[in-house]
């Protein structure tokens, strides 16, 4: 975990990227805050705020006596609001650096699509 | 929210000395407090006045609504672990686990018994053979199957090793999070119960210089480094907690940044590297790192 940030908006974002890589389908329970924090050795409270922000943007939706359990159309929503951030948060400092070190865009572009053909997926 | 304990003008003195000046705050229930702070900055004290162990010179204490002194109805909610806790000659492990039922209503056995055998604790040695970090176990046993509604731990790793350090740490999340209560700790091992505390107080020669949520504590301070002229034009009118330098190189610890800040720092070419709690605390109280670990 990063040492600047506040620790429940990472514990958020480790929630967002488990619904986005499939690991946490739509429907399924997610772990307690208390098995969060047991797990990542966190204070409960700080877990369960993290937790929260999900629960309060309508990621992951709450059934009583039960748990907590990812929301119907969860995944999409974080694919569209990722891409919406793409471009700043990647595309942007990869720009920046390119033109620092002199890599014209063309390269640049070059250099994207062989590694696109040497990590297949 | 409820408040637990709240403190008001607390002042504690010692002949010419005084250990505690002047202290106000409030403690919540079911959170992880970490008290934190130097040797000899005042943690013992504040937390034997808390307990009711010693008399304040000033202020007023009030602890589940009365003061601890001498009032068993707040004192059997409390379970105070010192860090070097006295008992009576001749007792071995297994008498501390069974008078503690006399002291602590909320007393688990079984839960004692899993974490004696988890520690691996000698039952039968008598406790003046043990060693310091056996020593320390009984402590933690006690504290944590106690189950008190405020439970104060002093320094409680001392002698530990890593392993049932790890071992307190996780058993205390697990069954603090399971049976919600209120539990102060002090440490120097900033760093390693930082991510265990919700709320932070430091304490410095007898005053509270910090009381914050420990998330708002994390990112409040960065650290800029790169070439002197660079890290000086930025730092620029802002307050400079801490200032390093070799050469033409220099590092500067400043308050929070903001996303706009820290692209311009990035963009004048300097790194941002994170202050963790135990350097912040460092800082604040000016002392040296080293001085601090190794206390």
């Amino acid at each position: 975990m990063d040492e600047d940030r506040p620790i429940f908006l990472q514990i958020a974002e480790q929630i967002e990227n488990d619904i986005i890589s499939g690991a946490l389908p739509e429907e399924t329970q997610v772990p307690s805050t208390n098995e969060l924090a047991a797990f990542l050795r966190i204070n409960p409270a700080t877990a369960g705020k993290g937790v929260n922000l999900l629960v309060d943007a309508g990621i992951l939706y709450k059934r009583r006596g039960i748990g907590m359990f990812v929301a119907p159309g969860a995944r999409e929503r974080l694919v569209a609001a990722r891409r919406e951030r793409f471009r700043d948060q990647f595309v942007a400092p990869l720009l920046a650096e390119a033109a620092k070190l002199g890599i014209p865009a063309s390269q640049l572009a070059d250099m994207i699509r062989t590694d696109q053909k040497e990590t297949p997926r | 929210m409820t408040t637990v304990a709240t403190v008001t003008g607390l002042t504690k003195r010692y002949g010419p000395v005084t250990a505690v000046d002047d202290v106000s705050f409030r403690i919540e229930e079911n959170r992880i407090y970490g008290l934190l702070g130097r040797n000899g900055a005042g943690k013992t004290t504040l937390m034997s006045l808390l307990t009711g162990q010693e008399f304040a010179s000033d202020g007023r204490i009030e602890v589940f609504g009365a003061s601890p002194v001498e009032h068993a109805g707040v004192l059997e909610r409390i379970s105070f672990i010192r860090e070097s806790q006295r008992y009576p000659e001749d007792f071995q492990v297994r008498h501390v686990l069974r008078s503690a039922p006399w002291f602590f209503s909320r007393w688990d056995e079984d839960y004692a018994a899993r974490l004696v055998e988890a520690f691996r604790l000698p039952v039968k040695r008598r406790i003046k053979k043990l060693s310091r970090g056996q020593l320390s176990a009984v402590g933690v046993v006690v504290g944590l199957a106690s189950r008190a509604p405020l439970t104060f731990f002093d320094e409680p790793y001392l002698g530990l090793d890593a392993v049932a350090r790890q071992l307190f740490y996780d058993e205390l999340l697990s069954d603090v999070a399971e049976r919600p209560r209120t539990v102060v700790l002090s440490t120097h091992l900033i760093d390693e119960v930082s991510k265990l505390l919700e709320h932070v107080l430091v304490i410095d020669q007898g005053r509270i210089i910090v009381d914050s949520d420990a998330e708002e504590l994390r990112g409040s301070a960065t650290t800029v480094a790169g070439a002197r002229s660079a890290v000086d034009a930025f730092v620029a009118g802002r307050e400079v907690l801490h200032r390093d330098g070799l050469g033409g190189l220099a590092t500067a610890t400043v308050g929070r940044l903001g996303e706009e800040e820290r692209a311009a720092a990035r963009a004048a070419g300097l790194e941002l590297a994170p202050v963790s709690l135990q350097q912040l605390i460092v800082r604040l109280t000016n002392t040296s790192e080293k001085e601090f670990q190794l206390s």
